[in-house]
């Protein structure tokens, strides 16, 4: 790998809205070692709050969330012209099909369901997205 | 028969102290009420007509008998909307479990995902071999709480399908080439003989994989440690469906347990005596989703 690259995912954000902090900290831990920068969020009022004050690359959002939930926090995040581009993957245990088609109608880039997936597939996905 | 199971088959109440219900909330016992009460009320009806000329009195007994009747009818009508209510109520309890079990199990897996890749540094030897132990029995709590919520759904009806055309002779290949090395550690021979070129069907492709894999996995299990065959043919029947069977020389199902085989946590007594491992649920799961694609699903066993 050339300087130039390490550069560039050194520079990569993430932000991770999750309110469970055991589950937040096992994929920060990975993150952080493949050199991302991650920020945290426990509910969705902040999690929307980092993402503008922030602007990352890639948000990571659970879906049943404190305060706001995760189908809102998409929302807002959509309707927002500073926060609009941003890749969002949904990371949640909700599986029924109409909350499936509601994230990704909402504009969710990738849907996973957290107990289904292994720590690295869900880095996998990150990294493809981020390439992208 | 002796003369406790007897008592047990007489036993109306039974079912209904499952679910709390008392007698008369229990459809059962006030079935039994009400048939009494006719039958007291008839004979009455009949001494009184041929002791008392008086019509008015036989009119005024039936009167008073049909509002009684007309009583227990309604706590009947409803002591079935109790039961039915009971059996949501158990639905729901077990939905509201299984996902919050997800949660701190996805944590777990996550943190041992983490301790197994090594990132956080090395693990001997020993270390390893428990945290495998762990691993597995994650993925198994997993499994089985995926499980619990499909027959959920299929219950309710709410186990959404999302279905397209694709070759299932393609997803049975992709499925025995999975599923090859594990039947070739336990010596079992896996052959497919597709007898038919088109196999189009249109279904949810990653459910009817589900139930592809349930039937091999579990022809795999039972099969015969030494000498094991499978066999699975995808033909035509006289309905223009597609049939696919998997044959197994395995222990086979005794004939009392036949009836039970695509029930929840079904286990046979010959597949208990070999400790074979499941969670019993899915065969139901398998039939649901063919029932919910529009197929059939049955099967011949001798014992």
């Amino acid at each position: 790998m050339s300087v130039a690259a390490v550069k560039i995912i050194m520079d990569k954000k993430i932000l991770f809205v999750e309110d469970e902090p055991n589950l937040q900290k096992a994929i920060t831990e990975v993150l952080v070692q493949e050199g991302y920068k991650v920020f945290g969020a426990g509910d969705g009022e902040e999690g929307l709050k980092v993402a503008q004050v922030e602007k990352p690359d890639l948000i990571l959002l659970d879906l049943i969330l404190p305060k706001k939930d995760g189908f809102e926090v998409l929302k807002e995040l959509k309707a927002d012209e500073k926060t609009k581009g941003i890749p969002v993957i949904v990371l949640t245990n909700l599986e029924g099909v109409g909350d499936v088609e509601k994230a990704l109608t909402l504009g969710a880039t990738t849907y996973l369901v957290k107990a289904n997936y292994e720590l690295e597939d869900v880095l996998k996905t990150v990294k493809s997205q981020l390439k992208e | 028969m002796n003369l406790k199971t007897l008592l047990k088959k007489l036993d109306f109440m039974a079912e209904c102290r499952k679910y709390g219900l008392e007698f008369w909330q229990c459809p059962n016992s006030l079935f039994l009420v009400m048939g009494i009460i006719i039958i007291v009320a008839m004979i009455t009806t009949y001494f009184i007509g041929i002791r008392l000329v008086d019509p008015e009195v036989v009119i005024i007994t039936v009167c008073s008998v049909t509002v009684v009747l007309l009583v227990i009818g309604h706590s009947l009508v409803n002591s079935f909307a109790r039961v039915a209510e009971a059996n949501r109520m158990k639905s729901e309890f077990v939905s509201i479990v299984s996902h919050q079990l997800r949660t701190p199990l996805s944590a777990l897996k996550w943190s041992l995902d983490l301790l197994r890749s090594k990132r956080l540094g090395e693990i001997n030897g020993k270390q390893k071999e428990y945290l495998d132990i762990i691993n597995e029995s994650g993925v198994k709590m997993i499994k089985l709480v995926n499980d619990l919520l499909n027959v959920n759904r299929i219950e309710e009806g709410r186990f959404a399908m999302m279905p397209k055309l694709f070759p299932l002779s393609e997803l049975i290949e992709e499925t025995v080439k999975e599923l090859k090395l594990m039947a070739e550690a336990q010596h079992v021979e896996l052959i497919f003989k597709n007898h038919k070129k088109n196999s189009d069907v249109y279904a949810d492709q990653e459910k009817i994989r589900m139930v592809v894999q349930n039937l091999i996995d579990n022809a795999i299990k039972y099969s015969k440690k030494e000498g094991g065959k499978i066999e699975i043919n995808l033909d035509i029947d006289k309905d223009e469906f597609i049939k696919v069977n998997v044959k197994d020389n395995g222990v086979g199902i005794p004939n009392i347990a036949q009836k039970q085989v695509f029930g929840k946590f079904f286990r046979g007594d010959n597949l208990i005596k070999q400790k074979v491992e499941g969670t019993g649920l899915g065969l139901f799961i398998a039939k649901g989703i063919v029932k919910i694609s529009g197929g059939d699903m049955g099967f011949e066993s001798k014992e």
